[in-house]
């Protein structure tokens, strides 16, 4: 089955291991993908004002580039630009006098009516795929690694756009038990990172996100997988700020979803891009001999 | 500290405002004060989600115009999906937001911005604080 | 006026029509372009006309027209009026346009981020290619841009004149085109492939190798110099790929 993908900014740039590790998964899991035509950034964030239609318009201009691609099926990577994409579907299908507007306003587009199937990877994987014939794809198992996932908040909320059940999900768990990883359940999994008070309250961000990280590794977590860039940079990245200002403070490994799924795959290490994780990472995975298996 | 409750202090217009913009109605809170033991950011606001429903209720526009709640909140959505009377608060912050945003006052001004800030941050945290930060 | 200028209209009758100039109506030649009937109607351009040959962009104009809510856009100095037409000149459009030391630049999208953050605030609500004159999908290369693709940004906004029409109708308050003639010069200067063979022709002239030719063309007489170029040998128009000429010894 052929799918569109949308990348979404970051990917292209600071979350290239990101996109690259998905890309291989897809070619090896057999996923025929396009990428959008003439995309343009999402936003980022969904307007939550009633009267702010303006700030729909980039995502739907993206919904109408899907459409015209043809595939029923779009499947995004960033957890970010999932949400924000799924609810101005959901807004297109459902409001019928905000699409109207909409619509009118971009009168250079034809017409949208949430024709496009907004799809997170992970959901791919369970739905399209099925964890069954992913294990069967699986070639070097991540036997003993100790893995915290890590929803954050928008592949879980609001209801109407989640992956999953809220406040007590199971996707990400099947997906590393599947992978044959350890998963280390912790409550801080779906609580958020500070996401873009990164920008506005710094010292929030590392804050929360410190805290998010402290309970991953006194669960014995070895490392933490996630989904969004935005996720990747407070509790990745700025973890050199955590090492400066908390006693304490340990470097916890970070990576995205797609790169666990990489090395389980047996892809090759090129595609997963360490080099833009934090370098704790790819030590991890060299002395559980996890790169061993990987074609260099 | 004690309110004084009356029809001078109740700022109806704003009260509706706020309304119309988050699409919310606060009477239906019964200030149970789920949101506020939700609140991933509760050590850094200075207000509670719950105090801001009352101060909403009560149409305290002076309060609500001081506080540092909406621009802490991060829009992570957990007050409003654990919320028993289907309140989406997520939304009353962005309206709260929005007040003062959209008279042309920004909360984040990208062009005080440092060079080294912006090229720390990667794209999509530049997006989304503005988003939520500039007019 | 003179009786050459009626010599040469008679018999051409010009059709006058009905234009709006900042409100005031005049009736000016239908054959004239916007510039020109505004000139016409006894407006005089001290600033903002530019070329008149339709490349600089400093003419760029907004007009509309009667009964219809849309902003129409065009070079003042090849748009022809039409009837009602509602004008005026924009002569300048203020944008903020970055200080930058080129030579300190390396070709980094962060780059392009920190001297205008303003570009994250684009909404995409596509203003910017509906009003540029040139065509110019303007939205195409500021999403470029905020994806770190300069070269696609530069690509995509080759066309752009400059004129500034995108920066006034833009939500986001942004310069796009600034923002575009940064992504152009930094791909041009940074990320195309450098010429290697030039490397080599410049060394080779400073090392004297076409010094002799040089200084034997400079010692010829007039006749004698055009006499050499006349009995040059040409590439035939049939030349393919690998041809070379007969005198070899400069290559």
């Amino acid at each position: 089955m052929k799918v569109s993908y949308y990348p979404g900014c970051t990917l292209k740039t600071r979350a290239k291991n990101l996109e690259d590790s998905a890309l291989a998964a897809f070619k090896a899991l057999g996923i025929e993908y396009q990428e959008l035509d003439r995309w343009n950034c999402c936003g980022a964030v969904f307007s939550l004002a009633d009267d702010d239609l303006i700030h729909m318009v980039a995502p739907v201009r993206d919904l109408v580039r899907a459409k015209q691609l043809g595939a029923g099926t779009m499947v995004t990577l960033c957890s970010m630009c999932y949400n924000t994409l799924a609810r101005a579907n959901e807004l297109m299908k459902h409001e019928e006098v905000k699409r109207k507007t909409i619509n009118d306003f971009m009168n250079e587009e034809p017409d949208y009516f949430g024709e496009v199937e907004v799809v997170h990877f992970l959901s791919y994987l369970k739905n399209q795929i099925g964890w069954g014939a992913l294990k069967s794809k699986v070639q070097s198992p991540l036997g003993g690694l100790k893995i915290a996932p890590y929803y954050g908040c928008t592949l879980l909320r609001p209801k109407d756009v989640a992956i999953d059940h809220p406040d007590s999900p199971t996707l990400f768990r099947e997906f590393v038990e599947t992978l044959g990883g350890e998963v280390i359940e912790f409550p801080s999994s779906t609580v958020c990172c500070g996401s873009y008070q990164a920008l506005g309250n710094p010292e929030a961000a590392l804050k929360v996100s410190f805290d998010i990280l402290s309970d991953a590794v006194s669960r014995g977590a070895d490392a933490l997988v996630l989904t969004c860039p935005l996720c990747d940079y407070n509790l990745g990245r700025r973890q050199d700020d955590m090492l400066r200002k908390y006693e304490g403070a340990k470097d916890v490994p970070v990576l995205y979803f797609t790169q666990l799924l990489a090395i389980a795959l047996g892809l090759s290490q090129e595609v997963c891009r360490f080099e833009l994780n934090r370098s704790s990472t790819a030590r991890l995975l060299k002395s559980r001999n996890l790169l061993a298996g990987v074609k260099a | 500290m004690a309110l004084v409750i009356s029809r001078r202090t109740s700022d109806t217009k704003f009260h509706d405002r706020v309304s119309e913009l988050s699409g919310q109605e606060f009477m239906k809170c019964f200030q149970c004060g789920t949101c506020s033991g939700s609140c991933p950011m509760g050590d850094h606001i200075d207000t509670f989600p719950r105090k801001i429903m009352a101060l909403l209720q009560l149409g305290r526009m002076e309060e609500l115009s001081e506080l540092n709640t909406p621009w802490v909140c991060a829009s992570c959505h957990t007050c409003m999906v654990r919320c028993p009377r289907g309140i989406d608060i997520t939304k009353v912050m962005e309206a709260l937001r929005l007040t003062r945003l959209r008279q042309n006052v920004n909360y984040v001004e990208p062009s005080n911005m440092q060079p080294e800030e912006i090229i720390d941050l990667p794209q999509i945290a530049l997006v989304s604080g503005f988003r939520k930060m500039t007019s | 006026m003179s009786t050459d200028a009626q010599e040469v209209t008679a018999g051409v009758e010009a059709k006058l029509i009905p234009i709006y100039v900042m409100g005031k109506r005049y009736d000016v030649p239908d054959s004239l372009t916007i510039m020109k009937a505004i000139e016409y109607a006894g407006y005089k351009y001290i600033r903002g006309c530019g070329c008149r040959g339709g490349v600089c962009g400093a003419c760029a104009t907004v007009f509309r027209k009667p009964g219809d809510y849309k902003i129409y856009t065009g070079l003042a100095c090849q748009t022809v009026v039409e009837p009602e037409m509602y004008l005026t000149q924009i002569p300048f459009y203020p944008a903020n346009r970055a200080v930058y030391d080129f030579g300190s630049l390396t070709g980094r999208p962060e780059e392009i981020f920190a001297l205008y953050p303003e570009l994250f605030r684009c909404v995409a609500c596509n203003a910017c290619t509906k009003v540029c004159p040139m065509d110019v999908e303007v939205l195409d290369y500021i999403s470029a841009v905020k994806r770190g693709d300069i070269e696609a940004a530069a690509r995509i906004s080759f066309d752009c004149i400059q004129c500034g029409l995108c920066a006034s109708r833009c939500f986001a308050e942004m310069p796009q085109y600034h923002i575009g003639q940064l992504a152009r010069r930094l791909w041009g200067a940074y990320l195309t492939p450098k010429a290697e063979h030039l490397k080599t022709m410049v060394a080779n002239i400073q090392a004297g190798r076409f010094s002799d030719g040089l200084s034997g063309l400079k010692a010829m007489s007039q006749d004698t110099l055009k006499k050499t170029y006349q009995d040059r040998e040409m590439e035939p128009a049939t030349g393919g790929e690998d041809w070379t000429p007969k005198d070899r010894q400069y290559l």
